[in-house]
């Protein structure tokens, strides 16, 4: 790959500037055109270096990229008696591996004392970092074309004005053809032309602000009007970028407290049991999808995709274990349940330190999920948090479904309203318990398979979510699934706006105190059930 | 006032307060005895470390009998009295923290050392009084009954009870140990208070010091004691029962229940407070752990392990898993969090009464006096 973008750029200069020397590679010491290229940049005066280097550009030999990323970073040198130039692959110790400049050929190893280095200065150093991103902005891929264009964004010297201008204008994509604009008004503008301020309106990069705020303290009245109503505009446009950003953080932590919550929805509403071993089912469904990824090293995306039924699977076999263990004998003593099932939270945590490790464990997540989404300059959304945010919109419409439209779901809403009068009716309600624990259970174990790709998943994972998903709950309003997604969703926001004025551990304190307050104000929640079923 | 009077000293004609107090004073006197008269390599001496440890489950015991008079006889499962505990605890830890003056590491006469680690310049307000142990002692009640007041006042008033009040309680005492993580209260932050030097102007070190401490805790846990059996066995604790088991009801008859719910949280949450500023200089440390839910729950677990509204159950309860704490976390510190999970389940789930249940079923069960029937109680 390096190889290609190394040669494209000469060719292409090669078919664009015309100029066709027979520069090909060849065996040192019959490539006179090369060395009279390189033996140029041997000079004393940097003034002559510059325009040797502009001369190298202008040559179009396919090896200019080479020489010129070399000469940046030092390593293109001379050897003293011979004159012969070389690359040094590594400058450390007193022997140094070099390659022939002209082949590329190795050569050897060569004492740093029989070197020269042909030295550099900063001017020189920037112009040959333009001069390599124009060399970048002429190969195929676009988006190296939209990496080397954002790297010219204020660093433009205006010997590149010409080919820049030429390149905007046969440029394709728009995305390059922007940002070349922009970089080419922020130099005019650093010019003192007013009318770039007008190519520079609405942009969103550091570079373009920084050109901007300079120009608007400038002395031209004109130009800093100009630049100010511009900068203005931008800073609105910012503003909008962080408010949509906060939404996005509020909206993503919302989602894994509905996902955390949503489970405990069920279980609480529909059987009034408390269930504080909640987040330890999350916390299976985390480990599960580590274990699954230790099942399939390499394919992480696989795992991750084949633990979502297996969290679920396991951490509602693990529901149905600590319903018929325990909860079934605690029927109509909520506080009983909440301290038999804290019990059993501390029991689990316990097993996996001992049969795990106490220590965390990593979960990979695979390509598809990692890296983020580019709105604009200023705002990017991170894909996992976006991933996680859309499964439990899936997991929460998915639970709708199943109770508003399954067999499963009448019978549980119908054991909720009355359970004598549903049992009278001939709905088993021992079965839709059981059934109705592994169901909450289960969505406990997909939360935990989508927090491991947020968080460490280590045996204190559940006990983290245990209390804020409660919150959501009563904050919902009990029984109610629509309750607890907004409440989730809000409460995420709510956190996240609060933040950056409050900081995190204030925020989370005064969202409390909210909740505890907002009880005061609706002892059952947003959205409280109705009729006979609210007094239970 | 005879009729205050007798309705403080009625629990001393019951022959249950009696028998726990005999047992109480009893196994002070030995404690004390074989720790002052035997020289320390007789088999049979109590160390002072010994000493403190027992005094440390002693404050367990008052905290328990504290939770165990909202618990077991007003129904309210309170998950954060860990708040109260520590809120007390803190009170007295700020005035051992006054009391060290120049002695500390960088030897500031007022400033704390984590304050002048902070290099703040001065003391912030609320550490103002702490100077002085009746400040101290009066905020050991007051700061515990306050949060107790305006927290219960609005809870009751708009009737949160059952499962929400336990979730909010436990909301409350999360929400203090975050807070009290932070470095900017001015509390310490996560080391919270510590190396304290003297009580009252008696070196904390010192043994005889550390007696004095146990028996003032015994004798703390004694009066807690009498004191919620005397609110109990009131008129006012009937009601207390009565809305434990019938709210609605109660509140038909006529009762204003969130009144007297209210005044014994706040009860219960000053007695908790005192547990906590006993607990203090014994252990020599107060941090935010002491806010965290697992330990409130913990304490609740005392209380159902011992039996719930009895009391005495509390203490045994206390007793009996701090110990087993101790020991086990000494020999197998993995197998703990199994034994306290599994103690959780059992419990629960097949002694619902606890203790206290199982020694009742032993004994032939008896009626016991109605209070409501005696003369004091007629006239009050």
């Amino acid at each position: 790959m390096r190889m290609i973008r190394a040669l494209v750029p000469g060719l292409l200069l090669w078919l664009l500037v015309g100029l066709v020397p027979s520069a090909q590679a060849q065996t040192p010491g019959q490539d006179p055109a090369g060395q009279a290229l390189l033996e140029a940049l041997d000079t004393r005066s940097y003034a002559d270096k510059g325009e040797a280097i502009a001369a190298l550009v202008a040559s179009g030999d396919e090896r200019t990229r080479r020489w010129l990323e070399a000469l940046l970073a030092g390593k293109l040198q001379r050897q003293e008696d011979t004159g012969r130039f070389i690359v040094v692959l590594e400058n450390r110790g007193r022997h140094w591996p070099v390659v022939d400049a002209l082949s590329f050929e190795a050569a050897g190893e060569m004492s740093r004392r029989e070197l020269d280095r042909i030295g550099i200065n900063n001017a020189l150093r920037g112009q040959l970092q333009s001069t390599l991103a124009v060399l970048d902005l002429r190969v195929d891929d676009v988006g190296a074309r939209r990496e080397a264009a954002r790297e010219l964004l204020g660093n433009i010297e205006a010997a590149m004005l010409p080919p820049l201008q030429a390149l905007v204008a046969d440029e394709a994509d728009g995305e390059v053809k922007r940002l070349l604009a922009q970089a080419i008004a922020i130099h005019r503008l650093e010019q003192g032309d007013a009318a770039a301020v007008e190519g520079l309106a609405g942009s969103l990069n550091p570079e373009a602000r920084a050109a901007l705020s300079a120009a608007a303290r400038s002395d031209d009245a004109a130009l800093a009007e100009a630049a100010s109503g511009a900068l203005a505009d931008i800073e609105q446009k910012l503003k909008l970028n962080r408010g949509v950003e906060t939404l996005y953080f509020g909206l993503s932590l919302g989602s894994v407290l509905v996902l955390a919550a949503i489970g405990l929805a069920i279980t609480f509403g529909v059987m009034g049991v408390i269930n504080m071993a909640h987040g330890e089912l999350m916390m299976l469904g985390a480990y599960t999808t580590w274990g699954m990824q230790q099942l399939l090293p390499g394919q992480p995306g696989l795992a991750l995709i084949l633990a979502i039924p297996a969290g679920f699977l396991v951490a509602a076999l693990a529901g149905i274990a600590i319903e018929r263990s325990v909860i079934q004998f605690l029927k109509g003593r909520p506080l009983e349940t909440l301290l038999a099932t804290f019990g059993v939270s501390l029991i689990l945590q316990q097993l996996v330190r001992t049969l795990i490790s106490p220590l965390n464990r990593t979960v990979v997540s695979p390509e598809w999920m990692s890296g983020s989404l580019m709105i604009n300059e200023g705002l990017s959304l991170t894909l996992n948090r976006l991933f996680v945010l859309g499964f439990a919109l899936l997991v929460f419409a998915g639970l709708m479904l199943v109770m508003r439209r399954t067999r499963l779901g009448l019978e549980v809403r119908a054991v909720t309203q009355n359970r004598a009068m549903a049992r009278s009716m001939g709905i088993r309600a021992t079965r839709v318990d059981i059934l109705t624990f592994a169901l909450g259970s289960g969505v406990a174990g997909l939360a935990g398979v989508a927090l491991s790709q947020l968080t460490n998943v280590g045996p204190n994972l559940g006990q983290n979510y245990i209390i804020d998903s409660f919150m959501v709950v009563v904050f919902g309003g009990v029984g109610n699934l629509w309750g607890t997604l907004v409440a989730g969703l809000s409460l995420g926001v709510i956190n996240q706006v609060l933040e950056p004025w409050a900081g995190a551990v204030l925020a989370k304190i005064l969202v409390l105190v909210f909740i505890i307050l907002f009880i005061q104000k609706r002892p059952r929640g947003l959205f409280p059930q109705k009729g006979r079923a609210a007094e239970g | 006032m005879l009729a205050s009077r007798s309705w403080l000293s009625r629990p001393l004609h019951e022959r249950s307060t009696r028998l726990f107090l005999g047992v109480l004073i009893a196994a002070l006197a030995v404690v004390s005895l074989l720790n002052l008269a035997l020289p320390a390599g007789h088999p049979l001496h109590v160390s002072t470390y010994t000493v403190t440890l027992l005094g440390k489950y002693l404050c367990y015991a008052l905290l328990a009998v504290a939770v165990d008079l909202v618990w077991g006889y007003l129904g309210i499962l309170s998950l954060g009295h860990g708040a109260f505990f520590a809120l007390g605890g803190y009170a007295m830890g700020m005035y051992l923290m006054r009391q060290i003056g120049d002695r500390g590491v960088y030897g500031d006469p007022v400033l704390p050392d984590f304050m002048v680690f902070l290099d703040w310049q001065s003391l912030p307000w609320y550490w103002h009084g702490f100077d002085m142990a009746w400040f101290a002692l009066l905020t050991v009640l007051l700061a515990p009954g306050l949060l107790a007041l305006v927290f219960g006042f609005l809870a009751f008033r708009s009737r949160v009870t059952g499962v929400y009040l336990s979730i909010i309680t436990q909301a409350l005492t999360f929400a203090l140990m975050l807070a009290f993580f932070r470095n900017e209260m001015g509390f310490g932050g996560n080391n919270g208070l510590t190396d304290f030097k003297e009580l009252l102007g008696f070196d904390l070190t010192a043994d005889a010091t550390r007696l004095w401490l146990f028996l003032a805790t015994g004798m703390a846990l004694a009066l807690g004691y009498v004191l919620c059996r005397a609110i109990v066995a009131s008129k006012l604790g009937r009601v207390c029962v009565a809305t434990r088991d019938a709210e609605a009801r109660t509140r038909f008859l006529g009762y204003r229940v969130e009144r007297f719910q209210l005044f014994v949280f706040v009860v219960s949450a000053m007695l908790a407070g005192v547990a906590g500023a006993l607990y203090v200089p014994q252990v020599g440390i107060i941090n935010p752990g002491e806010f965290s839910p697992i330990f409130s729950i913990e304490i609740v677990l005392w209380v159902a392990l011992g039996g719930r509204g009895t009391l005495y159950g509390a203490v045994i309860g206390a007793l009996l898993v701090n110990y087993a704490k101790t020991v086990f976390t000494g020999v197998m510190p993995e197998a703990w969090l199994f034994a306290l999970g599994g103690l959780f389940v059992l419990v629960t789930v097949l002694l619902p009464k606890g203790i206290a249940g199982l020694l009742a079923y032993r004994r032939p069960r008896r009626a016991d006096p109605d209070p409501s029937t005696t003369p004091g109680e007629a006239s009050a």
